[in-house]
């Protein structure tokens, strides 16, 4: 679960939303390091079909998630539009593909609601709640934690 | 009390180097004609731990060093002849010091009856009249609020009363106008003896009245052991231009002796405030150079640091080294590189990203030596345990490993010493029987070979007795009965975790660490352990090591679209294989018969899931060796360069990924893996290895 959740005053946090096929989901911005556009990765051996790779963050090893793929969406086709959060979890840094940021917004954490029961789609389990905004937008909030790839094996 | 903390720490730090100091100028007294400086070393740094130890009220450290200086007075004073006996009772103490020290530091009671056994023994070397008596040393509480006092006065014999002589010097305008200076007076008289200097102001005008051309100082010194003649004919030149008395000194206004052996310094001379005055500038000859060689003679100045703060310091230049990398691809890109100036100024970058790679490099490079030292109290207490007697030859403590190696090593040398003394060693009979000497020796060497560290521990003891470490290990269930095994596969047998190759176990070896661990910290290291036996002649095990943890020699690898990196130590050659060089075996595997030898064929590319495996006639093949001695044959699409890269942990931010070992960042600002051969060989090698594998894993 988030815990380090950035309240800006009280009740109130800010999220960084982005676009991944068509549907709108966004961080908290606490979260966030910063935000790259898509260069190459190196492929890890042996590693889950959403792990991209590793990237060069500024001399650190930083380990790219296709949310597309662990969302259920497919893996992406990465472009030079796409975009990489970089984002800070529990001292591990990760950086997320996503199609594009939208926007930087306030949000109210009373209006965050509770995910409606729906069928076992694998986004459920990284999404933690949704947000309707003013002009109909719904938001899904991510949880950073479980999208996280575990420590692979130690076996070949 | 943080402060307090602080000091204690700071004490004990000084402890480890004096102990070492000990240690090292015991160990120079065994050998013939050693130098006096010496045992004056070696009595300072007891002393020196007496007088830290006494500030911190540690009674019992203050008690057994203060009656082990005695003893060492009386070597040092030539009343006590230096023999073997004394040498290792001087060892033990240093030994018992050491432990006095280290429970001092835990804050733990010390081995009282160790401590007192010792003791005695001292005691009986020191007559009575020897003694200084019983030692009043009242532990200083530390108050911060006053002047700290680690030093406790030395017990100096009292010396003689020496003559003393009191010149008073004013030197007049004509002193200076003939180009004399008071300053090469006094330096001329200290040639003479100890002397102490007071300037006297009181002639110098207030600064209205004051001329330039009236020089109002004069000098107040007292010397002693010098003749009056002597002191008359320095100022003999000068008599007429000075006002000038030389005369008796009255007692109390002697100076201490200045030639004090013990670390205190000199008493400083009562030299006045330095006042800007006519004629030339006087610098007070305080402690001439004839007391500074009085010191040890390590000189150089250090400072000690943090250990991250250097690797911060690795970690940026390691950067450094890659943007200047990739700096160098834009320029060529942008087909900049044919002009003279940014190639110059390119090259320059480099040279100089290289020369502070290689400084900070050698900030964190220390000698060998540390552990060497240590090593000779292993081998003692190993020694007395067998009740073998050994000695231990170094060779190369100068050698220098990274810092963080040096902590590393002290375990797995320890045990090498350890096993070396019980199980390469024979007893003395044996030893005799066999015409050899009945004092054993092992030999600890270290050397740098082709920018790695080999360290080896050798014995000339009966070597591996291979039909017994066979037959052991075939009972232990270690290898299956009747297996075909060359004799340096037998030898590999030791390392199997498990295994000992003796029946009965050891007080000394009987620990529940057996070789295996050497092996797995060593391997850790990222270096590797080989045996080599020659029946009746010795064991040597041998231990390479990278020079640093954080920069290795790699080969830049293709696999698909992929670059990775293989450690270039692994490597053994490289060959595009001939048709009849390449055997099938059943489905899908391959051997390379490479002179003689037949050697699996492993597709890197494949195994890491990156590619279809690849057709053998298209790519290059490595035969690598790992630390276990297994050899496989790498295929890879290609082969394009050899160059050092910074080791990245790919551990911190993802986590292990099978049969790499970390990451690096290579030129282009792409990351590359860096391949963990042992790894790939063991888990893919014939059922022998893949026990092995289990087996050094589970251990």
């Amino acid at each position: 679960m988030l815990q380090s959740i950035s309240h800006n005053s009280a009740g109130k946090s800010d999220v960084v939303a982005f676009k991944l096929a068509e549907q709108d989901f966004c961080i908290d911005i606490g979260l966030v390091r910063e935000i790259r556009g898509w260069t190459p990765t190196t492929t890890l051996p042996h590693a889950p079909d959403y792990v991209k790779g590793v990237i060069n963050l500024r001399g650190s090893v930083v380990t790219v998630v296709d949310l597309s793929a662990r969302l259920g969406f497919g893996a992406a086709t990465p472009s030079q539009r796409h975009v990489v959060i970089i984002a800070m979890h529990s001292g591990r840094i990760v950086g997320l593909l996503a199609d594009l940021v939208s926007d930087i917004l306030p949000i109210n954490d009373d209006h965050i609601q509770a995910v409606p029961d729906i069928a076992s789609n694998p986004a459920r389990e990284f999404i933690t709640g949704m947000i309707t905004l003013e002009d109909g937008r719904i938001l899904r909030k991510i949880d950073l934690a479980q999208l996280l790839p575990a420590a692979p094996g130690a076996e070949i | 009390m943080s402060d307090m903390d602080e000091f204690r720490e700071m004490f004990f730090v000084e402890c480890d180097e004096l102990l070492e100091v000990l240690a090292n100028g015991l160990r120079q007294m065994e050998a013939p004609g050693f130098d006096k400086e010496t045992v004056h070393a070696v009595f300072r740094a007891v002393h020196s731990v007496k007088g830290g130890a006494a500030a911190f009220g540690l009674t019992t450290l203050v008690t057994f060093a203060h009656r082990f200086e005695t003893v060492l007075d009386l070597v040092r004073s030539d009343r006590l002849e230096v023999t073997p006996q004394i040498m290792a009772l001087a060892h033990r103490c240093s030994d018992c010091l050491t432990d006095l020290v280290t429970s001092a530091r835990a804050q733990v009671d010390p081995d009282e009856s160790r401590v007192d056994a010792l003791l005695s023994e001292l005691d009986a070397l020191i007559t009575p009249e020897d003694d200084e008596g019983p030692i009043e040393f009242v532990p200083l509480t530390l108050d911060f609020g006053g002047p700290l006092d680690f030093d406790l006065p030395p017990p100096m014999p009292a010396a003689p009363p020496a003559p003393g002589l009191e010149i008073a010097m004013t030197p007049g305008h004509q002193l200076y106008r003939s180009g004399n200076d008071p300053q090469a007076l006094i330096a001329a008289l200290h040639k003479l003896g100890p002397v102490a200097v007071a300037l006297e102001t009181a002639g110098v005008a207030a600064l209205a009245d004051w001329s330039p051309e009236e020089p109002g100082l004069a000098w107040r010194i007292t010397i002693t052991g010098a003749s009056y003649d002597d002191v008359a004919a320095v100022f003999e030149f000068v008599e007429d231009c000075c006002a000038l008395t030389i005369s008796e000194a009255p007692v109390e206004d002697r100076p201490e002796p200045c030639d004090d052996p013990l670390p205190e310094p000199a008493p400083a001379p009562p030299v006045a405030v330095a006042v800007e005055a006519p004629g030339p500038t006087v610098v007070p000859p305080a402690n001439a150079p004839a007391n500074a060689s009085a010191e040890a003679p390590q000189s150089a100045a250090t400072i000690r640091v943090a250990l991250d703060r250097v690797d911060r310091l690795m970690n940026m230049i390691g950067e450094l080294v890659i943007k200047e990398a990739m700096l160098s691809q834009v320029i060529q890109t942008a087909g900049l590189h044919e002009q003279p100036d940014v190639v110059a100024g390119l090259d320059a970058i480099r040279q100089l990203a290289g020369d502070i790679q290689e400084s900070v490099m050698s900030i964190r490079a220390q000698p060998l030596k540390l552990v060497f030292q240590r090593m000779h109290r292993i081998l003692r207490e190993a020694a007395d345990a067998t009740g073998k007697p050994v000695r231990l030859v170094t060779i190369g403590e100068q050698t220098e490993v990274d810092k963080t190696m040096i902590e590393r090593l002290i375990d797995p040398l320890t045990h090498m010493i350890r096993n070396s003394v019980d199980h390469g060693l024979e007893d003395s009979v044996t030893r005799q029987r066999l015409g050899k000497p009945v004092e054993g020796t092992i030999t600890l060497s270290a050397a740098h070979r082709s920018g790695r560290v080999q360290i080896e521990v050798s014995d000339d003891g009966g070597g591996i007795n291979r039909p017994r470490v066979r037959q052991i290990a075939e009972d232990r269930g270690l290898i299956a009965p009747g297996a075909n095994l060359s004799p340096a596969e037998i030898d590999q047998l030791l390392f199997l975790p498990g295994f000992s190759s003796k029946d009965e176990v050891s007080a000394l070896s009987g620990r529940g660490v057996g070789l295996d661990v050497v092996r797995r910290e060593i391997m850790a290291l990222g270096g590797r352990v080989m045996i080599q036996s020659t029946e009746g002649v010795g064991t040597t095990f041998s231990i390479a090591l990278p020079l640093t943890l954080a920069v290795l020699e790699g080969m830049l690898i293709q696999l698909g679209d992929q670059t990775m990196v293989l450690p270039i130590t692994a490597v053994q050659e490289t060959l595009r294989p001939e048709d009849r060089m390449l055997h099938g075996v059943g489905h899908g595997t391959r051997l390379l018969s490479n002179r003689g030898e037949l050697i699996p064929i492993i597709d890197l590319g494949a195994t890491f899931g990156l590619e279809a495996p690849g057709a053998l006639d298209s790519g290059v093949l490595i035969v690598v060796e790992t630390d276990s001695r297994k050899r496989a044959a790498f295929r890879v699409d290609g082969i394009f360069d050899q160059r050092q890269v910074v080791i990245k942990s790919l551990e911190q931010n993802y986590g292990r990924v099978p049969g790499v070992s970390a990451a690096t960042i290579l030129g282009d600002g792409k990351i590359a893996l860096i391949i963990d051969p042992e790894e790939i060989v063991l888990s893919l090698s014939n059922d022998q290895g893949r026990r092995l594998a289990a087996m050094a894993s589970n251990g």
